[in-house]
């Protein structure tokens, strides 16, 4: 029992992200969730609602409820909640391309729970930069989206002075490979973007600009590397004060704070020996605690069976209770900063800042981040990083225990459970979404409808803030698909840059190779240079995967044909034909992948290239895969196979055995 | 036993190509990109179908489209296939990317920027690698380029982006098209001192940049003078926008102006039959170096004498690599 007469620190928000099927299954687990202690909601949409689309729509099939909650109308969000008095919680919603939609049926649920709107506390992401760069659920071209940010934040500044308008992200910038130095050049620059744009849209007067400042907040991530985590949170916090400071005058200590919420690493986490990563993520939760001046406002931590697929309610109760002990349990909360003073932490964090500094001039050089972006400058810099990593991986310079040494593993019992340790979503919500979505169509007032949205479509063209008529459409009971299909149609849509054409260089291993020789061998007695579709189907933004496969491809001697995210079984179908490619490599890791592969051999087939072999990578429990096999896909590959030459191999002898060569030698 | 799939008959091949087929083109693409001598054999077949059967000039245009490393060739591409597509024209595209000279792989990233529908039969778009070449084509280009002018209103080829000096494609295109970047002072310097080829047409991309923009197309402007090309052509020099849409009318229009331009003045026929004399002393050039060419009787001599009456690609250019290796 701890000694309740020492004062001890409040602790951080905690948080689980969650959601999936329906926003009735959701809104059981959030209550169960909030029985059990945690403090804060943590909402994950689908994928279909992140992109704009409603759940009967083509693109959104296999997808609806599955990674998150689908969320079509006000009667979905109004079920989300129900029973959770909105003017007390504190809500976060990961949500960007579709922010201004979602906050406005937000505000609409809690209008018809009888809460002014000005009480309402919480956070949209509404951080679209890194959408383009790493997590893929933009729509928009960049000005248009900054645009629909900065309205969002203009707003909730004025309306909804506790709300959190926006959470610059680095977290996903390091899922997608980025250092420590990358992860705070590229926050702070958008950052910078961001409130330069707000200041410029004349819709803040000058003397409330620093109250925008003070709402910025940012999601960061910590990896396993934690004692230069700590530090680079502690970089972040004396930038961003010098930063807002300098640039936008602002005075106050208290609106200069550097505010972050946290979710771990976890592209560092395994599928082989998957109980490490309990060690690892209590290590990275340590990053971002243990320094009181640089510590978490919220944290919300992955699940020991990450890399294996969606986590179980249990499976997320143990993260939750990792926090809990920290927070509880230990004397952590007890003690002022415990870093302050070491000589070893300053020299860290002045290199951090120093590195951080010249990225950011790179940036700036180029125009600012929207041109970066917009140029691939920051997405090969990005894809860059990860394939150092991913080859260290393989060279075995990085060591990752249980992945690249200490194989050797005793039968896990947490894995060998009936249920393969992962969730299963039911495969019938989707049809019940669906459903439920056409009945609210038919008995809506669609008089109202159309209102709303020529308000919506005349806010989008001229500079009128697009907030208000957002929730006029969201009372009217306008759908998620409707709203953005205006804004599709006004701003019209975009493809982010894939960063692939980097150069990678120096000395290649002996195994490439030997592997480039026989590429080269092989396509010499298939006549051609042997090619690669290296598909990404569905709404799945997961990029990595298909980046490094993409690459490696190159530097194995493939021509490589990669058109980045979201394309549909008829899009992949028809390039793999116009291309005449030798293979069709899948990478789907948002679980449609049965839906979707089955929807691309049927398209093949309907347009005669049938005999094009397939493979996939991704996120594909075992009883899919030996489904898929039977299905006639010819090689399933999953985190496990980080050894990517062996893939390479894998792919090469498919290739092989499908032109009647034998196997190589 | 051939590994991979049996050769397609070229005769029935030439055929659904000419109907617009997709599965035929791709597979008569893909015989072109085959090198081996069975292939060949088909090839030159089909390729001498295809040219016999050819449509008439005047509803077949090959542009391409050249300039430096991301100046917005794809993207502009894009834009003009969106054109042509409402004024009911097909267009086939080849695109063109850099192979890396070490591993001979290739990332072929053109057509993210083209992303077509889905059911859009009236497009096509294959994607080569350099594999080597200089001059900002592959080998492959010419070949290919015949089967799409087959099947297709419009035949576009887009280059590599790695320099000033891409030339190649003006020797085997109707109309060159060069698209220049924006604050880059390089064509104008390379098109002064008399080493960027005058194309056709001239294009300063990204006027949504503004002031920049409008800066390289007074330069260009400058630079060029009152430049005519053959039969009295005088160059345009447009400003557009292809990621924004303006312009791209005014650019098409000028495009089909020099296509128009080369019928009304009999250039065409005489152009396109040079087009495989360019091609085969390029690969004669690329295997015997200009010695061999001297000892076919110097390049002038061959051009010329291969204009004359071109027949089978692939033979003749077999029948004057044999005579070079007799000798
Ligand atoms: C990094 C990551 C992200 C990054 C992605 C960055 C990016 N640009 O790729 C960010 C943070 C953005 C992200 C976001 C989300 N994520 Co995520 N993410 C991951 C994570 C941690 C690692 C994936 C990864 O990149 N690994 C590294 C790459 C190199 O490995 P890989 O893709 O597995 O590829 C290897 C093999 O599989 C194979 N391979 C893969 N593809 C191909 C293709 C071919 C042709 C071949 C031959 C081989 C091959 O070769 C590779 C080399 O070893 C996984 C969990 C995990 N640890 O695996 C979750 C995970 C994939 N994410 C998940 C979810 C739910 C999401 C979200 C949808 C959450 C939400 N509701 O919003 C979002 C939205 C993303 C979107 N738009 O789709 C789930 C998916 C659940 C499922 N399938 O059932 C996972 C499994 C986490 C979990 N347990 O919940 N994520
Ligand atoms: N602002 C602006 N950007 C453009 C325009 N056209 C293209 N871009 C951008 O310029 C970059 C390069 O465009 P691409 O179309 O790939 O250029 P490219 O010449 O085909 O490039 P390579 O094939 O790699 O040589 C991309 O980021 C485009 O979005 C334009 O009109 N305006
Ligand atoms: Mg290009």
């Amino acid at each position: 029992m701890s000694d309740t007469s020492v004062q001890r620190d409040r602790p951080w928000l905690m948080r689980t992200y969650s959601g999936h099927s329906s926003a009735k299954a959701s809104n059981e687990l959030y209550r169960t969730n909030l029985r059990k202690g945690q403090t804060g909601l943590s909402v994950a949409f689908d994928l279909p609602t992140q992109t704009g689309y409603d759940s009967d729509h083509p693109l959104a099939r296999g997808e609806v409820g599955k990674v998150g909650v689908p969320v079509d109308h006000i009667g979905d969000m109004e079920a989300l909640f129900e029973q959770i008095p909105l003017g007390q919680m504190n809500t976060s919603m990961t949500i960007n391309a579709t922010a201004p939609w979602l906050l406005a049926l937000y505000v609409a649920a809690a209008e018809r729970q009888g809460v002014d709107p000005s009480q309402l506390q919480g956070t949209t992401q509404n951080d679209v930069l890194k959408e383009y760069l790493s997590r893929g659920t933009y729509i928009f071209p960049p000005e248009p989206s900054v645009r629909l940010t900065t309205d969002l934040i203009a707003y909730t500044v004025q309306n909804i002075p506790k709300w959190n308008p926006t959470n610059i992200c680095s977290y996903h910038l390091q899922e997608a490979g980025a250092t420590p130095t990358q992860e705070l050049a590229y926050a702070l620059s958008s950052a910078i973007a961001i409130l330069d744009a707000v200041r410029d849209s004349g819709q803040i007067p000058e003397e409330r600009f620093p109250a925008v400042v003070g709402r910025i907040s940012f999601f960061v991530n910590a990896g396993i590397r934690f004692v230069e985590e700590t530090c680079k949170l502690r970089a972040f916090g004396r930038m961003w004060d010098e930063l807002v400071q300098e640039r936008y005058g602002v005075e106050e200590p208290k609106l200069r704070r550097f505010r972050y919420g946290v979710q771990v690493n976890s592209l560092g986490l395994t599928e082989s020996q998957p109980e490490n990563n309990v060690q690892r993520i209590v290590l990275e939760m340590l990053a971002v605690t243990l320094s009181k001046n640089a510590r978490a406002r919220a944290i919300q931590l992955p699940a020991w069976n990450e890399a294996l697929g969606l986590p179980r309610p249990w499976d997320q109760q143990w993260a939750l209770r990792m926090q809990q002990v920290l927070a509880l349990e230990t004397d952590l909360l007890e003690y002022g900063d415990l870093l302050d003073g070491s000589p070893v932490v300053e020299a860290k964090v002045q290199e951090l800042i120093t590195g951080a500094r010249e990225e950011m001039q790179r940036v700036a050089e180029q125009g600012g981040m929207v041109h970066a972006i917009e140029s691939g400058h920051v997405k090969r810099e990005l894809v860059q990083s990860h394939t150092r990593r991913m080859r260290a991986i393989e060279s075995g310079d990085l060591e990752i225990v249980g992945v690249n040494c200490f194989q050797e593993t005793a039968e896990s019992p947490l894995t060998s459970g009936t249920d393969s340790g992962i969730m299963k979503v039911d495969p019938r919500a989707e049809q019940e979404q669906i459903t439920a979505l056409q009945a609210f169509r038919a008995v809506r007032d669609q008089e109202q409808v159309e209102l709303a949205l020529a308000a919506l479509r005349s806010a989008a063209t001229g500079d009128g803030n697009i907030m208000p008529p957002s929730i006029q459409c969201a009372h009217a009971g306008v759908t998620t698909g409707e709203w953005s299909e205006v804004l599709r149609d006004v701003f019209g849509e975009y493809r982010a840059p894939t960063g692939i054409d980097i150069a990678t260089g120096d000395r290649p291993s002996e195994a490439l190779q030997q592997l480039r020789e026989q590429v080269r061998t092989t396509g010499e007695e298939l006549g051609r240079p042997l090619r690669l579709l290296i598909g990404k189907p569905g709404l799945d933004g997961h990029s990595n995967g298909a980046e490094q496969i993409a690459v490696k491809g190159r530097d194995a001697g493939f021509e490589i044909v990669y058109e980045g995210i979201r394309l549909t079984p008829a899009q992949i179908a028809r390039a793999a034909q116009e291309e005449g490619v030798h293979l069709i490599g899948l990478s789907v890791l948002s679980g449609s992948h049965m839906e979707l592969v089955a929807d691309i051999q049927l398209e093949l087939a309907n347009i005669g290239a049938g005999d094009v072999p397939v493979v996939i990578g991704g996120i594909i429990p075992e009883d899919d895969e030996r489904q898929l096999r039977e299905q006639g896909v010819q090689a399933v590959f999953t985190p496990k196979d980080h050894d990517m030459n062996a893939i390479m191999a894998n792919i090469l002898d498919v290739i092989r055995h499908s032109n009647g060569l034998e196997a190589r030698d | 036993m051939t590994a991979g799939h049996p050769f397609p008959d070229p005769e029935s091949l030439a055929a659904d190509v000419t109907a617009g087929r997709r599965a035929a083109l791709a597979s008569a693409l893909n015989l072109l990109d085959d090198r081996r001598p069975e292939a060949r054999r088909c090839a030159s077949i089909l390729l001498a179908r295809l040219q016999g059967s050819a449509t008439g000039m005047e509803n077949s245009r090959l542009i391409g489209i050249t300039g430096p490393p991301g100046a917005g060739k794809s993207s502009l591409t894009a834009a003009l296939m969106r054109v042509w597509r409402q004024r009911g024209l097909s267009v086939g595209v080849l695109a063109v990317d850099p192979s890396s000279p070490i591993s001979g792989g290739a990332l072929l990233g053109d057509r993210l920027r083209m992303k077509t529908s889905h059911d859009d039969d009236g497009v096509f778009v294959r994607s080569l690698a350099c594999r080597g070449e200089f001059g900002g084509l592959s080998a492959e280009v010419w070949p290919m380029s015949q089967v799409m002018l087959a099947a297709f209103d419009i035949t576009l080829i887009e280059t590599v982006g790695v320099g000033q000096r891409e030339v190649d494609v003006s020797g085997m295109c109707d109309t060159t098209c060069f698209v220049a970047q924006p604050g880059s002072g390089d064509s104008i310097q390379f098109l002064k001192a008399g080493i960027l080829e005058v194309p056709h047409v001239l294009v300063v991309n990204k006027e949504d940049m503004g002031a920049v923009a409008r800066r390289t197309l007074s330069e260009l402007s400058a630079a060029l003078g009152r430049e005519h090309g053959e039969g009295g052509w005088e160059v345009p020099v447009l400003s557009v926008s292809a990621t924004v849409g303006t312009g791209i009318e005014v650019l098409a229009d000028v495009l089909e102006a020099h296509h128009q331009h080369l019928l009304a003045m009999d250039m065409l026929r005489e152009r396109r039959r040079g087009y495989q004399a360019a091609w085969i002393v390029k690969r004669l050039r690329g295997e015997f170096g200009s010695h061999g060419l001297e000892q076919l009787g110097g390049e002038q001599v061959l051009l010329r004498e291969l204009a004359v009456e071109p027949t089978s690609l692939y033979e003749q250019y077999e029948v004057l690599r044999s005579r070079l290796l007799s000798k």
